[in-house]
């Protein structure tokens, strides 16, 4: 069988060493993936973003367990950071769903951001079309909790879910407004804390006005509060995603083709992005031309960076 | 642009073994040497070593015990990667071991045992030298 066949039949370690390759952005990649590409747009993405500790790994955990007493498969993607320093990284995610190690029908990955800034790797959309080729039902993507997360996740998942847990009420007015129009569902966990109602109360004064700005597109963003360590308020959670997977695929007001656009477009924008940089980098080179003499220039003020890049484009791109 | 290459080390205590200070430092130390080490914790039976370990595509499996049980679980996992058809996955352990315990280990397919003392550095040392990240799949 070939690894493109291996795959669909949802082989564990042709995925695996693809997921793999794909990471170390092995140029081999490619030509699997286009073959996988047709395979692909089947299953539901749902993303989860939120600080450092609020608990989302322990509500994928929880999810996963919903899904599976449905009979639907989930694969799922967990982003922890690269340290800057030292180049590596603990992957920790995976501790909180050990439940589901021997299920064949959960496959879960620990990935490591590799310097990519926001809450994504590089090739976290790659992947994302890899376990849905391979059969997944669902896939869950749980992303660093830092930066500009929000903003990835939600040009690469379907439905997105913000988590927070009380007491980060001033966090959360000082974020920028624009994160609330994102979510889809918003979560308060650890709810027992102190402050539950309250956050719960600000989410909602923030997301009406990012509503109001937005105008009514006929998915009302919900808010939730759980204590997922304890399993509570999960399946409320679980149906609110179910729910919203049911609103995208009536598509009556075009919701669908605009999340499908969205990614498409977060793709091929990232894909191009990539080639091009890595295109021009290579032409530079095979011409004997050097990046680092072009930063020592930069730094003695000999040229500019906008200088050099017209230079170097108006070369490349006759 | 090269392509950016990184070793996966998957750390886990098999077992009832609870004491998993030894195996956090050593995921740290990993970490600082920049591997990206994939912490599944305590309580882990074989089989979900393996599962895990196939799952993430490791290099490296880095299995710590102190509670004796050594026998049973080094050996169970060298035999469920052969089942699985990846024998190359590297196998070391970490803990306490009776030295006459140690050779019947390393036949079994462990390829490397250390014991308390050893230096940290050693260790990365040792991961440096003899393990390399996975070649890309041909097409």
């Amino acid at each position: 069988m070939s690894i493109v066949d291996q795959i669909l039949s949802g082989d564990t370690r042709a995925t695996a060493r693809l997921l793999r390759d794909i990471d170390d952005q092995a140029p081999s990649a490619h030509a699997i993936l286009k073959e996988l590409y047709p395979h692909t747009g089947k299953a539901h993405v749902v993303g989860f973003t939120g600080s450092p500790g609020v608990g989302k790994s322990t509500i994928v955990d929880q999810l996963t367990q919903l899904y599976r007493s449905d009979g639907l498969s989930v694969g799922i993607l967990a982003v922890d950071p690269t340290s800057p320093f030292t180049g590596g990284a603990i992957l920790g995610d995976r501790i909180r769903m050990q439940r589901h190690f021997l299920d064949e029908g959960v496959f879960i990955r620990s990935l490591a951001t590799r310097g990519h800034f926001g809450g994504l790797t590089k090739s976290t959309n790659d992947m994302i079309n890899v376990l849905d080729a391979m059969g997944k039902d669902v896939v869950l993507v749980e992303t660093v909790g830092v930066g500009q997360d929000e903003i990835e996740i939600a040009n690469s998942a379907h439905t997105t879910v913000l988590v927070t847990i009380p007491g980060m009420g001033d966090e959360i007015q000082a974020i920028k407004a624009g994160i609330m129009e994102i979510g889809n569902v918003f979560v308060v966990n650890k709810c027992d804390r102190e402050g539950a109602r309250k956050t719960a109360r600000e989410l909602r004064n923030l997301i009406e006005l990012g509503v109001r700005r937005r105008g009514d597109n006929g998915w009302e963003p919900v808010i939730l509060e759980t204590e997922a360590a304890k399993n509570k308020g999960i399946q409320e959670l679980y149906e609110s995603i179910r729910k919203h997977r049911k609103y995208l695929a009536a598509n009556d007001q075009g919701q669908l083709d605009e999340a499908l656009q969205k990614r498409a477009r977060t793709q091929l924008l990232e894909a191009l992005r990539d080639e091009a940089l890595k295109t021009l980098l290579a032409r530079l080179e095979s011409r004997g031309a050097s990046l680092d003499a072009m930063v020592r220039q930069v730094v003695s003020r000999e040229s500019d960076p906008y200088s050099l890049v017209q230079q170097v484009l108006s070369r490349e791109l006759k | 642009m090269s392509e950016e290459k990184k070793v996966r080390i998957l750390i886990a205590k098999p077992g009832l073994d609870g004491h998993d200070r030894g195996a956090r430092i050593i995921a740290r130390v990993l970490r600082d040497a920049g591997f990206e080490v994939i912490y599944t914790g305590c309580h882990q039976t074989p089989e979900q070593i393996v599962s895990a370990a196939l799952q993430e595509d490791v290099d490296l499996i880095g299995l710590s015990i102190l509670s004796g049980a050594h026998m049973y679980s080094f050996p169970r996992v060298m035999e469920l990667l052969k089942e699985r058809n990846a024998e190359d996955i590297a196998v070391i352990g970490g803990g306490i071991f009776p030295l006459d315990d140690i050779p019947k280990l390393k036949e079994a397919g462990i390829k490397e045992i250390f014991e308390p003392g050893a230096k940290l550095d050693d260790i990365v040392q040792w991961v440096s030298r003899n393990v390399v990240p996975r070649e890309a799949m041909a097409v």
